[in-house]
């Protein structure tokens, strides 16, 4: 039986604000407990939320970006339960009127090939507080911190079919609203939170199969993970002619599986109606123009200019704007250094990028910048060093030896040009292998390599080496 | 659409209302008045009227995305039953 996996997202953006969205206490993360939770984020009797203009903004930059209309006119419901890390009883939250809706993203697979996953709606609603059981015997504590930080839930269209093209879309977008710099993107600390809506259906089916919600999971991996456990374990209920049941379930990333959570009695009646302490928020043509205006380049059109602009290939020019900042510092380079565009894209690709992953680095605290980066890469490209040489260089200067030149001359790291110098190792070379220079004189081409070598051994990877392959040709054929 | 005990049970669960039984038949009857109060309504040909989010013909006022508010957690947890390390403490929740 041939099985189709159906799959659409929710992901919670926590919003970069710097107040909340109804409050103007703070959202800085990592305060002590209940030290930034005001009268507001308490449901406390009287108070009164005031929407905050920057979500707004955020959440229409958001829009503009995902080709959604953002609408002129949306309201803010009350989404109905209980819950202690919700004091007002009450998430406030948006219905039947999201601000955004009906956009689309497209993202890139394996195979090069590019799918248009649309985007149901992205809507502002406040995030709840944080629940802690561990230590408290008997009882829960409660820290509202993080009640009312603003959140865009972005809902996807059911329009994935595998883990893998979830993974795509979801770091599509993570680059997206870091691009907008509308969300740090910090999953650890609960930024960027995926929930999974998986069914299955036979291939060639139209209608969905009932499908499985997984909650909270918060890392690429994970969700990949998550989503393919979830599409076995549903095959396996079909195909021994059970049935999916609608649940909410919970991805246990020790186990590697998920697992039912005990259905909330009711948990589905929300009982959703307009919050009549918030006026519809109301957008005019000048407010979304005026949002349009402050868009950057986005990675789409970043990615399609590096391919014009400095010839590189889709797949490079795709990981160089993966995010804004390795885009800044790749363009930073080749401005700096004026080598051409894929000698600087392999460099920032290879050893740059190695060296970053390797030490858990972010490329905007490299210990190279890039204009000593591209001081390394002037020296590539002018033949004073040779790309192996180079990375001798690169790693001294990550050690924080100083900058390319410096490196260079400190170790003695010069590339030999002088024709004099290199025809007297080949000389040399040629005169320690006598047998091998019988061979090749014989016919047995494949010996030059092993003389490139020998050179190059001899000059300690100095010497140049099309210099050395032309002269190695002139005098073993003299 | 007249409504039955267990529906108005129901109800008062979802809004965590105690009711006493003896009351419930009451309830079911004064909510049923209600309905059919908006059955009634139900017969104006409202297809081309914007549903109303809010009585006031006014629209949400924006506030700038400053800090204005300062730590006042010693104050507002004098008024909480139980509190530690800075926590409300409530009766267990986990699932």
């Amino acid at each position: 039986m041939q099985w189709e996996a159906v799959i659409g997202l929710e992901i919670h953006a926590q919003l970069a604000t710097k107040s909340k969205i109804f409050s103007g206490a703070s959202t800085a993360y990592g305060a002590a407990p209940n030290t930034q939770a005001c009268a507001v984020d308490l449901g406390l009797p009287g108070v009164l939320p005031v929407l905050n203009e920057e979500a707004v903004r955020m959440a229409a930059s958001f829009g503009l970006a995902t080709h959604a209309t953002v609408a002129p006119r949306s309201v803010f419901a009350r989404k109905n339960y209980f819950y202690p890390d919700l004091p007002k009883g009450y998430q406030i939250s948006q219905y039947e009127l999201p601000i955004v809706h009906t956009g689309y993203l497209d993202i890139e697979l394996e195979d090069g090939e590019t799918r248009r996953i649309g985007i149901t709606r992205a809507h502002l609603e406040e995030d709840a507080g944080k629940s802690l059981h561990e230590g408290f015997h008997g009882v829960t504590g409660i820290d509202l911190n993080r009640a009312g930080t603003p959140l865009l839930e972005i809902v996807s269209e059911p329009d994935l079919r595998s883990a893998k093209e979830a993974v795509a879309y979801m770091k599509k977008l993570h680059s997206l609203v870091r691009y907008l710099e509308i969300c740090d993107g910090n999953m650890q600390e609960g930024s960027f939170r995926c929930d999974a809506n998986v069914s299955i259906r036979r291939r060639g089916e139209h209608r969905f199969g009932t499908r499985a919600e997984i909650k909270n999971i918060n890392s690429f991996r994970f969700v990949e993970r998550a989503i393919n456990f979830e599409i076995e374990r549903q095959i396996e209920v079909l195909e021994s002619g059970g049935a999916v049941v609608q649940e909410t379930r919970l991805y246990d990333a020790g186990k590697d599986e998920t697992r039912s959570m005990r259905t909330k009695e009711e948990a589905n009646d929300y009982r959703y109606f307009p919050d009549p302490d918030l006026l519809p928020v109301e957008l005019d043509a000048a407010f979304i123009e005026a949002v349009r205006k402050t868009l950057p380049e986005l990675p789409d059109a970043k990615k399609s200019r590096f391919m014009e602009q400095y010839g590189l290939s889709a797949y490079d020019a795709g990981v160089l704007t993966a995010s804004r900042e390795m885009a800044d510092y790749y363009e930073a380079v080749v401005e700096a250094s004026k080598v051409e565009g894929k000698l600087a894209a392999n460099w920032v690709m290879g050893e740059l990028s190695a060296a970053l992953n390797r030490d858990g680095i972010e490329v905007e605290d490299s210990p190279i910048d890039a204009r000593a980066f591209a001081g390394l890469l002037q020296r590539i490209g002018d033949n004073t060093i040779s790309g192996k040489i180079a990375k001798t260089v690169f790693e001294a200067m990550w050690a924080g030896e100083g900058d390319a030149d410096a490196v260079i001359e400190a170790k003695g790291l010069k590339q030999i040009t002088d024709t004099g110098a290199i025809e007297q190792m080949i000389r040399e070379v040629i005169e320690a292998n006598p047998q091998q220079v019988e061979q090749y004189r014989s016919g047995k081409d494949k010996l030059f390599g092993f003389f490139v070598g020998q050179v190059m051994k001899a000059s300690k990877g100095k010497a140049n080496p099309a210099e050395v392959n032309k002269l190695l040709k002139q005098l073993l054929d003299e | 659409m007249a409504l039955k005990p267990a529906e108005v049970e129901k109800i008062a669960h979802l809004a965590r209302l105690a009711i006493d039984p003896v009351d419930v038949d009451q309830y079911a009857r004064n909510l049923s008045d209600i309905l059919a109060f908006v059955e009634q309504l139900e017969a104006v040909d409202a297809a081309d009227v914007t549903p109303m989010a809010h009585p006031l013909e006014a629209t949400q006022r924006l506030r700038p995305d400053v800090v204005t508010e300062t730590d006042q957690r010693t104050h507002f947890q004098a008024g909480a039953p139980a509190v530690e390390a800075g926590l409300y403490l409530v009766p267990r929740v986990i699932e």
